[in-house]
């Protein structure tokens, strides 16, 4: 990887060889990770909630998971990728917090999770890797090369998936 | 109404909640620590996350988190985030131990910081519930020491629907020759965020 490309909270980027991909500090946000090994282009996106209701609001799509994928897979197509060729590794989702007596508050991680399994299911991706949930933080880089997810936390060793 | 509508006179009523509770909350700090601490006007400001993220240092910057959750007329989530000064100043005073870094925090300094935790808001949430008549609980705090950026998602998530935005309290504390500070986001939800607004008698 030359350098890598930041992706903000809600946001999703697209990177080719030799180009890699970060995104900072997720908490109970799922970072996706896609890559075409064959034309060694990759995708990261950077979602905080599950579902979008509000399909047509193109400002929040990669806010969701579901929306955000579906919108990342169609982009990297339109470059030439093949869906029967993607892979996807994923983490994040961490419960943050727990509070007791309210169980609303701190599963939105749990949630991102099992939508973004759902829709890559639907979408007839293979999700190859994951590390996902616990209580703590992941910094995310992911290599468009060989498609190695780096995954940094607070007080723990580095992790390749 | 919502934290994007708020304007000049919706601000400095904020700005009051802060500093009333920000008073509050040094006060008990003192006696805690039975030791003087002064603090001047809070900066209250309406910030979008990446802001937020920015004024604590840095999205991968590591703090302590204390979230609470509140609930009875108004309800919502108040985030302290503590810099490791202001940790340092409290577990020195408190239990005489030196932090030297996160990573060697021990179990009994943890359940300090909650406790200093859990005393600074109530005063904060009492001094708000006094003085609007209102009943408000909160909930046994939970702590976390983790990335800024992702101690802050995984809150602004639970409300992301509703806003882009957090009510952020900064507010300085001196204490002999050293000036620390402490930063709270006020999350209430949007009904709430009107009641409270209501109760310092300002219309919407």
């Amino acid at each position: 990887m030359s350098d890598v490309i930041n992706v903000g909270i809600s946001d999703m980027k697209i990177a080719s060889s030799p180009k890699g991909l970060i995104s900072y500090a997720l908490g109970s946000c799922v970072g996706i990770c896609i890559i075409d090994k064959a034309k060694r282009v990759a995708g990261m996106a950077h979602v905080m909630l599950p579902i979008n209701r509000n399909a047509d609001d193109k400002e929040t799509t990669f806010k969701y998971a579901d929306t955000g994928i579906a919108e990342m897979v169609k982009q990297m197509e339109s470059m030439g990728c093949m869906r029967s060729r993607m892979i996807a590794k994923i983490a994040g989702g961490a419960r943050m917090f727990e509070i007791k007596g309210n169980s609303t508050i701190g599963n939105i991680g749990e949630r991102n999770v099992i939508a973004t399994k759902e829709v890559l299911k639907n979408l007839n991706i293979k999700l190859l890797a994951q590390d996902v949930g616990e209580n703590y933080g992941r910094t995310i880089i992911f290599d468009s090369d060989t498609g190695n997810l780096t995954i940094k936390s607070f007080a723990k060793n580095i992790k390749i998936i | 109404m919502n934290y994007n509508e708020l304007n000049e006179i919706h601000i400095d009523v904020l700005k009051e909640i802060g500093n009333i509770g920000a008073g509050n909350a040094a006060t008990s700090l003192s006696q805690m620590l039975s030791k003087r601490i002064d603090m001047n006007v809070p900066e209250v400001s309406i910030l979008k996350y990446d802001d937020a993220i920015e004024s604590i240092g840095g999205a991968e910057n590591v703090v302590v988190g204390i979230l609470v959750s509140f609930n009875g007329d108004i309800d919502g989530v108040i985030l302290f985030l503590l810099k490791k000064e202001f940790v340092h100043l409290i577990l020195n005073s408190l239990i005489g131990t030196e932090l030297c870094n996160f990573e060697e925090i021990s179990e009994m300094e943890l359940s300090a910081l909650s406790e200093i935790g859990n005393i600074m808001v109530s005063s904060y949430v009492n001094s708000i519930a006094s003085l609007t008549s209102m009943t408000i609980d909160i909930t046994v705090p939970s702590l976390n020491i983790d990335m800024a950026g992702a101690l802050l998602d995984a809150v602004a998530a639970e409300f992301a629907e509703a806003a882009d935005r957090v009510i952020f309290i900064k507010e300085k504390y001196f204490y002999e020759e050293e000036t620390v500070y402490s930063n709270m986001l006020l999350l209430p939800s949007m009904s709430s965020l009107n009641k409270l607004l209501k109760g310092f008698g300002i219309e919407i």
